[in-house]
């Protein structure tokens, strides 16, 4: 059994409007060194599957290869 | 003619296409989600609502039902399938239609009327005049749609954008007149055949006149009509 961490964020160039959103609220805040927030999601799996079915998983639902990069993380044994 | 309106665990607008649709005099029945027999129907919708909870992305779990297989069959050999709201965002996922959907610009969820320009396309579900605006509410949280450049030049060399978002006067505004910030303004697209079609406006809201209009009525009429032409 293995422990995977997966990244799945929007690809370049897209607009993510939460991430929008966030940045400047932080600005508004004060934080005047923000200059780019993007939010995308954690999934972490624990799986009897190798790295090639995990990116079969990704590929299939967990992301959409339309909008979406992901990356996935060996992270150890469940 | 026999509309199947598909009921996935989560679509809240079923009703209203069965009603729409009954209204205008055709039969409609729906379909099971996990039903894999969808012979009988003449053309199939898949209505709008919050499929799975909207869990991963809309319409990212949907896309596996059961009956979606057969919706794929009955769509590649030519069948009529539309996608409204949910059901456009199914459409995307399950490779249907191209393009997916943001969530909207402004992260706020849209419950409005809207003006929407027909647009000159090979859509097979409506033969409104191309320039016609049509007013049909919308009622989303991801209708924002995108596609990257290359797939935007094939669907405008195509003619597969079959609405898009305008002022109540017809024109654009400068910036764009999408209220959800979708690329284009586009509003709704088909595939290369015309025969799938998907948009976030709900039609079904606006064929009896008790609730605020007709303009969605060509949306159900367009089909029976071109497929009484074709069985002629």
């Amino acid at each position: 059994m293995a422990r995977y961490e997966i990244y799945v964020t929007y690809k370049q160039g897209i607009f993510d409007p939460p991430g929008a959103t966030a940045e400047r609220a932080l600005v508004n805040l004060g934080y005047s060194g923000v200059e780019s927030v993007k939010i995308g999601k954690f999934i972490r799996l624990e799986a009897d599957a190798d790295l090639a079915t995990v990116a079969e998983m990704c590929q299939k639902l967990l992301a959409n290869p339309v909008i979406e990069d992901y990356r996935i993380e060996i992270v150890g044994e469940a | 003619m026999r509309f199947g309106v598909v009921i996935f665990p989560g679509s809240n607008c079923e009703q209203d296409v069965i009603r729409a649709t009954r209204f205008l005099g055709f039969e409609s029945e729906y379909i099971w989600h996990g039903d894999t027999d969808i012979s009988g129907f003449d053309a199939i919708v898949l209505p709008g609502g919050f499929s799975y909870g909207d869990y991963i992305r809309t319409g990212a779990v949907a896309r596996f039902s059961p009956v979606m297989a057969e919706v794929v069959r009955f769509a590649e050999a030519g069948g009529p399938v539309l996608g409204i709201c949910n059901g456009f965002q199914i459409l995307t996922e399950a490779h249907l239609l191209p393009g997916a959907m943001l969530r909207n610009r402004g992260l706020k969820f849209i419950c409005k009327s809207v003006a929407l320009r027909v647009e000159d396309s090979v859509c097979q579900w409506l033969d409104t005049a191309p320039g016609s605006v049509v007013r049909i509410p919308i009622n989303h949280n991801e209708g924002n749609f995108y596609c990257d450049d290359e797939t935007l030049a094939r669907l405008d060399a195509n003619r597969q954008v079959v609405l898009r978002y305008v002022e109540a006067d017809g024109s654009t505004a400068p910036g764009g007149s999408a209220p959800n910030g979708a690329l284009d303004d586009i509003a709704g697209v088909c595939n290369e055949r015309g025969n799938v079609f998907g948009l976030m406006p709900h039609p079904e809201r606006v064929v009896d006149p008790l609730t605020g209009g007709t303009d969605g009525q060509p949306f159900f009429t367009s089909i029976v009509r071109r497929l009484a032409e074709v069985a002629r």
